[in-house]
């Protein structure tokens, strides 16, 4: 049993090793960006942002329209409310636009 | 195997550590491939638990009584059901379990944001690799499940027959999996604050696990509250206990952030108090394991020793002064983009209804740690009971309901007086209509509940108007038939309707215990056979004694030793209802000083309750028989004197004589009535509320996604063309 476990624990720890090492061996492979050659930078970040800000935007023109559809807004309110929606939709589009727009990544 | 056990968790100790350098290195110094290392250092973690956790739950099913876990918290008699629920009765493993959930769920988040938010995510891991580091110190240095003792004892404590109840197997993951899903939001959290992404990006990426840790941890405490009035004889599903308690703080402030997280998606508003929500529901989960297992306060739920308390104080403190800073040091990025344009907008709704469950939080924080609070100022400790907390909270939820009416009506940005009006014309009708049904039926003299039919009939008229509107909306745009509508419209607006039906679930919720509490009829008699109680319009009678012996005979199979109870009759103006046996079950304990028979029945004895369930009232009984007669007193001691403790067959048979002792010359037994009005609709109530979150947190069919994308690109497409024109 003791000769098991001992050959069970170094086996857990090769694994371990293996998986955890992987992304660091990969890098240093030439010609293998390491994490997929993904770099952190702040126009990546803003884009990520900004693609959840026109999401949430997207769906709350929606929500709008359904509150107008419910009895919830008067003609005029969300005549107000979806063109102030959709002007910042449109300036939201604008500055993705600016960085070079991905379509959205799903999780 | 316990020395794979142990070897598991220093290598799970050693990924930590390894793991948290990794993340922040790479996050540091921008080096991805070692933020990618820590994360699979996440993922390395899981598998060594999972590893543990497999090790002990053989030892448990194998009866290996070399583990002291085991030996302290099984036996060859606790049946087998219970054997692979008891790993988590224990403190060490209920540790364990804690460590193992935070390792699959932080693999399952990280795993499916492995492409975004590169840096956050590399603090997050760093955070959650931090409480599993803790988790798995506690195991190593102060609780270690694998601690073996040699010789191994031939037979073990047995679980506390408290926990001897079906749900007891789910109920603690459930909890577990919610405390434990709590600590992500909070790592996100902070990882966004770290490095100072505090837009919607981070707030959408957890949004589901907040929605899962908020449905998990809701899911346990109902099934805890299921426990307290099935199982624990006093005939209440919450009694304002220390760990009812600070199970439901988490709950009640995951559930206001689920609120505020729309307007900061949609506004860029509450950016402070969303961080805030985030790290005070992670801390709370973290105090709440902490109440559970440090057994710094009285509970009957506390089933943990009292050695953990000094490293949980710890990490409590490092939490709350780690967000304060945060939250502190940036709070000029954390400026609201927008103000709240119109008092009648559901934005106001939703911050009146995060005040109202944050001060709830507050007034059940404080009832909680009151006794800790006055130790600390006057040296004594002083706890406040059940009135105390209805005196504060019972208003809190009758505002809290009607807000849950009112915010599904109120539009997003701005509503006009005329609207509201309108909107809610039906609702307050139906709400008076209600009221004065109730009235004229003879339900008065207790205006906090009759306030809270009304408020909940309020509710449903909000919502059920909603759904009505919404519906025809649908049809008129669609020419759908109505229930085709009613799917469409559902399925399309999972958020929005899946939380409506979670506000139809918790008014339904409500009214039950308004009712249940308000209305309730209970009796504590001392009854002979053939003599009867009256509990309100019920009479119940004892009819026979009953008495089983061995564990494999105990009809309620928990494995007592044995097991007394009587057969009840229950009557109402002469008709028969129902037929229940209640009884009491007597364990073995492992004290010799009680004598060879004395032990074998010497343990905690358990209430096992019986109950006529009914849509309209709960007719729920218990027995308390007196095994202290001169008579069955003088069989034990009899057995004790002649019954050595190497015959244990002999001691048995000594307790099927007391058995029968008891059947031929029953002793007047002390009983436990009540008849409660509408119980049933608390867990009607909770499935319907854990139900709507289920829909509010599917995730949409990736079909339609992919529709979603291609009708954002046309919008968008549109919109420029808009533009262009203009």
């Amino acid at each position: 049993m003791g000769i098991l476990v001992a050959i069970l624990t170094v086996v857990l720890l090769g694994v371990v090793i293996l998986l955890v090492s992987a992304p660091l061996r990969a890098a240093r492979r030439p010609g293998v960006g390491g994490a997929g050659g993904v770099q952190i930078n702040e126009s990546t970040a803003d884009r990520v942002d900004l693609q959840a800000a026109r999401e949430a935007k997207y769906r709350e023109i929606r929500d709008a329209e359904l509150d107008y559809r419910t009895g919830k807004l008067s003609q005029e309110d969300y005549a107000l409310v979806d063109g102030t929606l959709r002007a910042e939709a449109v300036e939201i589009l604008d500055r993705l636009a600016v960085l070079g727009d991905e379509a959205p990544e799903d999780p | 195997m316990a020395s794979l056990g142990s070897a598991c968790l220093l290598l799970a100790l050693v990924v930590c550590i390894y793991g948290i350098g990794a993340s922040l290195y790479g996050v540091r110094r921008e080096r991805p491939e070692w933020s990618d290392s820590g994360r699979r250092a996440i993922y390395a973690l899981a598998g060594v638990l999972t590893v543990a956790f497999a090790v002990l739950e053989v030892a448990f099913l194998r009866n290996d009584f070399s583990f002291n876990t085991v030996a302290d918290t099984s036996s060859m008699t606790t049946p087998t059901f219970y054997k692979a629920a008891a790993v988590w009765s224990s403190q060490e493993g209920s540790l364990l379990l804690w460590a193992w959930l935070l390792s699959m769920w932080s693999s399952l988040v990280l795993f499916l944001t492995r492409k975004r938010m590169r840096d956050v995510a590399a603090y997050a891991t760093a955070i959650l690799l931090g409480f599993g580091g803790f988790f798995v110190s506690l195991m190593i240095f102060y609780a270690n499940p694998f601690a073996t003792t040699h010789p191994a004892p031939v037979e073990g404590a047995g679980l506390d027959p408290l926990l001897r109840f079906p749900t007891m197997m789910i109920h603690p993951p459930m909890l577990y999996s919610g405390y434990t899903l709590c600590t992500i939001p909070l790592a996100f959290g902070m990882g966004a604050l770290l490095a100072r992404r505090v837009d919607a990006e981070w707030i959408r990426a957890i949004r589901r696990f907040a929605f899962a840790a908020w449905f998990f941890l809701g899911i346990g405490i109902l099934l805890g509250a299921r426990w307290s009035y099935a199982e624990l004889g006093w005939g209440g599903y919450w009694g304002w206990d220390a760990v009812e308690n600070a199970s439901l703080m988490p709950w009640l402030t995951g559930t206001a952030f689920l609120h505020s997280l729309m307007i900061q998606e949609k506004r860029g508003m509450l950016k402070v108090w969303n961080a805030s929500l985030v790290l005070a529901t992670g801390t709370l989960a973290i105090m709440g394991t902490f109440l559970v297992r440090s057994g710094v306060l009285n509970s009957i739920h506390a089933f943990g020793g009292q050695t953990l308390g000094v490293p949980f104080v710890c990490l409590i403190g490092v939490l709350i002064a780690g967000s304060i800073y945060l939250v502190v040091t940036r709070r000029d990025m954390l400026r609201s983009e927008h103000r709240i344009d119109s008092l009648l907008s559901r934005e106001s709704v939703f911050l009146a209804n995060n005040v109202v469950l944050v001060a709830l939080c507050f007034v059940i924080f404080w009832g909680t740690y009151f006794p800790l609070i006055s130790e600390a100022l006057t040296g004594k400790a002083a706890s406040v009971g059940p009135p105390w907390f209805d005196r504060y909270t019972v208003p809190l939820a009758l505002i809290l309901v009607l807000l849950s009416g009112i915010g599904p009506v109120v539009a997003w940005r701005r509503g006009t007086l005329v609207n509201a009006r309108r909107n809610f014309l039906a609702p307050v009708a139906i709400a008076l209509g209600t009221l004065v049904v109730l009235l004229a039926a003879g339900v008065s003299g207790k205006p906090f509940a009759l306030a809270m039919f009304g408020c909940a009939a309020f509710v449903l008229g909000c919502v059920g108007q909603e759904f009505y509107r919404g519906v025809r909306a649908r049809r008129a745009m669609a020419g759908e038939s109505a229930p085709v509508a009613l799917m469409a419209l559902v399925r399309r607006n999972r958020r929005r309707y899946g939380g409506y039906i979670v506000h139809i679930g918790i008014a339904v919720l409500f009214v039950g215990v308004a009712a249940s509490s308000s209305f309730q009829h209970a009796v504590e008699p001392t009854l002979s056979v053939g003599q009867s109680s009256r509990v309100g319009a019920y009479t119940v009678r004892y009819v026979r004694p009953t008495a089983t012996v061995t564990p494999s005979n105990d009809a309620a199979h928990t494995g007592a030793t044995l097991s007394l109870g009587a057969v009840l009759d229950v009557s109402k103006h002469g008709r028969h209802v129902a037929t229940l046996n209640p009884s009491e079950g007597y364990y073995a304990s492992d004290e010799p000083s009680q004598g060879s028979v004395g032990s074998l029945i010497g343990g905690q004895p358990v209430s096992h309750v019986a109950m006529n369930a009914g849509i309209t009232r709960d007719v729920w009984s218990a027995i308390a028989p007196d095994i202290e007669t001169l008579q069955l007193k003088r069989i034990v001691e009899i057995g004790n004197r002649t019954i050595p403790f190497v015959r244990p067959e002999d001691a048995l048979i000594a307790v099927a004589f007391l058995a029968r002792s008891y059947l031929q010359h029953p002793p007047p037994a002390q009983f436990h009535f009540i008849v409660s009005p509408l119980v049933m609709w608390i867990w009607i109530g909770g499935l319907i509320v854990f139900g709507g979150g289920l829909i509010a947190i599917w995730p949409a069919p990736s079909a339609m996604r992919r529709r979603v994308a291609v009708l954002a690109r046309d919008r968008r497409a549109r919109a420029a063309q808009g533009l262009a024109r203009a």
